[in-house]
């Protein structure tokens, strides 16, 4: 469980203040794994960095599995610490030590004996996958092998909470599918509860439960994941959707868009169809009961997680009372509606 | 060559290996620490102390900015102090020593600041001490830089121990100014060059060795 309440993060002070982080509130119950997406210079790496106090928010207290990590220094900060593991986007594994002994640091540092660190790094290798390279050193490995070695590492000390700093963004998209795939893994197998930022949409996609969007230091949006891909609230939300799904009308076509309606055009829509509307033969129908024809220039189903998401854009052809009726019709059956502009009907 | 000659060149290149060895091992017993404490209390470091920082860096310049030639006979009363003489080997070591302390310490700072800051920071996100960083993460990973600082430190102190011979340091230098220059001997200021040249690498190639084996990169 980690809360952060009223975090602010302020760099430097008077005219020349950098508001790193304002008044952020996050919940990540206990067993869950919480995504925070967001554009570089948003404030992901201040706020993942404030959890363990990395960085010390200027404001606002940090609390991790019940205890106020605001209020620990020193010793107790460290003791506290070792309940938290963090794995990071360079991996920052110690290179004149191999994969063991790195394993074995964090163990170490809190004066396990070397019989406990033996009997406590080999399970966590073979978990991981990496049990045969144990004597290689990190300069031997790929990204991968060497995210699992920091995965193993950041579990040495049966951490309850582990926090992941764009863990994949080094990674190729093979590769970042298998440590994300070990992550849900951890997840499920020891119930420990993550929290990851990360500006790929595909990570939040694939393992996330819950998704907050932070912009210029604020979080914007905090929905399930299922509800964030569906139907994100803001336009920043709408613009990773779009980003992800890579679907926006062809160049030439926005040129041609026009913002007004009249008689000589028809609309160019934007359709987005969640829930039931997905297995409903809804364009056919709608031609046949409305009598317009639906032109489709793009269109896209993903599954995320347990929901089916389809996208189109679509020009929809007929007269304005037409049109009209189609989009009514549309949005009667739960399809959100986005009237991206309207084009010439002879063209 | 005499068998005289012979002797004295041996016992010039011991002197000068032995003020070598006893200065460099000082100054890096010394100097370690002080480029440790340079690098760790700089502003946003493990132990930032920007006040002490400040001072021991102005110390640590004052040190390199003496020429060696003056320190040696400034120092003459704190040497007398210390081994009870101002001319021989035992009495130059202390010079040399003062002198690569400071050198020690910036070539190790150096070394240190070459170190990833991530490695740092991820052992704090494990909650080591600002100690278990510098024992476990900052020292091991510098080890080739420190190295190769502590090769320049011994290279340059076999350089700066030529100079010893003009307080009556004994050593190669002496040698060769006393009886290559001032007795007009070019032979004796051959060899004595041609020792150092031979000093000097060995001592490069074997740090250059050392580096090569620590390095896992």
């Amino acid at each position: 469980m980690i809360e952060l309440s009223n975090v602010s993060k302020t760099y430097g002070s008077g005219d020349s203040a950098v508001h790193a982080l304002s008044d952020v509130n996050l919940c990540v119950p206990k067993g869950t794994i919480h995504g925070v997406i967001g554009l570089s210079g948003a404030g992901k790496s201040t706020l993942i960095r404030c959890v363990n106090l990395l960085e010390r928010p200027t404001q606002g207290s940090v609390t991790v599995d019940g205890q106020e990590m605001t209020r620990l220094s020193g010793g107790a900060l460290n003791q506290a610490r070792h309940r938290i593991g963090m794995i990071f986007q360079h991996f920052n594994l110690l290179t004149t030590r191999n994969v063991f002994d790195n394993v074995a640091l964090p163990l170490e540092l809190m004066g396990e004996k070397r019989s406990a660190i033996q009997s406590r790094v080999l399970p966590l290798l073979e978990m991981v996958g990496l049990a045969d390279k144990a004597k290689q050193y990190p300069a031997q490995l790929s990204g991968g092998q060497k995210q699992r070695v920091a995965i193993a590492r950041a579990l040495a000390s049966k951490p309850n909470v582990l926090l992941c700093d764009e863990a994949t963004s080094a990674l190729d998209p093979q590769t970042t599918g298998s440590i994300l795939e070990l992550l849900r893994d951890i997840n499920q197998q020891l119930g420990i509860t993550i929290l990851l930022i990360t500006h790929e949409m595909e990570v939040v996609k694939s393992i996330c439960h819950r998704v907050s969007l932070i912009s210029n230091g604020k979080l914007v949006e905090d929905a399930e994941v299922g509800d964030f891909f569906t139907a994100p609230r803001t336009q920043l939300g709408r613009e990773f959707l779009n980003d992800f799904l890579q679907l926006s009308p062809p160049k030439e076509l926005i040129e041609r868009l026009s913002a007004t309606p009249n008689e000589a055009t028809h609309p160019v829509v934007r359709l987005t169809f969640s829930g039931d509307a997905v297995s409903t033969p809804l364009i056919s129908r709608l031609a046949r009961e409305c009598n317009v024809d639906v032109s489709i220039l793009q269109a896209k189903v993903e599954s995320i997680q347990d929901r089916t998401l389809g996208l189109m854009i679509a020009e929809l052809l007929g007269t304005t009372e037409q049109t009209q009726k189609a989009m009514n019709y549309l949005q009667s059956h739960q399809l959100e509606v986005e009237v991206l502009g309207y084009v010439q009907r002879n063209v | 060559m005499s068998s005289a000659m012979f002797d004295l060149i041996l016992q010039a290149t011991l002197d000068t290996l032995y003020m070598v060895a006893i200065s460099g091992v000082i100054s890096t017993l010394l100097g370690l620490p002080l480029g440790v404490l340079l690098y760790v209390t700089r502003p946003r470091q493990i132990l930032a102390q920007p006040v002490l920082n400040q001072t021991l860096s102005i110390i640590t310049n004052i040190g390199r900015s003496i020429p060696f030639i003056i320190l040696m006979v400034a120092i003459i009363p704190f040497t007398r102090m210390l081994v009870g003489t101002s001319i021989g080997i035992n009495a130059a070591s202390v010079p040399l020593t003062i002198a690569a302390i400071p050198f020690v310490a910036r070539l190790i700072e150096g070394a240190l600041n070459e170190v990833s800051p991530g490695l740092v920071e991820s052992a704090q996100s494990m909650g080591a001490t600002p100690w278990q960083i510098i024992r476990k993460v900052l020292i091991p990973e510098a080890r080739g830089g420190i190295i190769t600082g502590l090769t320049i430190t011994l290279v340059t102190l076999v350089s700066y121990s030529a100079m010893a011979g003009a307080v009556g340091g004994g050593g190669l230098g002496d040698l060769g100014i006393r009886y290559g220059y001032n007795r007009f001997n070019p032979t004796i200021m051959l060899i004595t060059v041609v020792i150092l040249v031979v000093l000097v690498q060995g001592f490069q190639s074997l740090g250059d060795y050392l580096v090569r084996k620590s390095d896992r990169k």
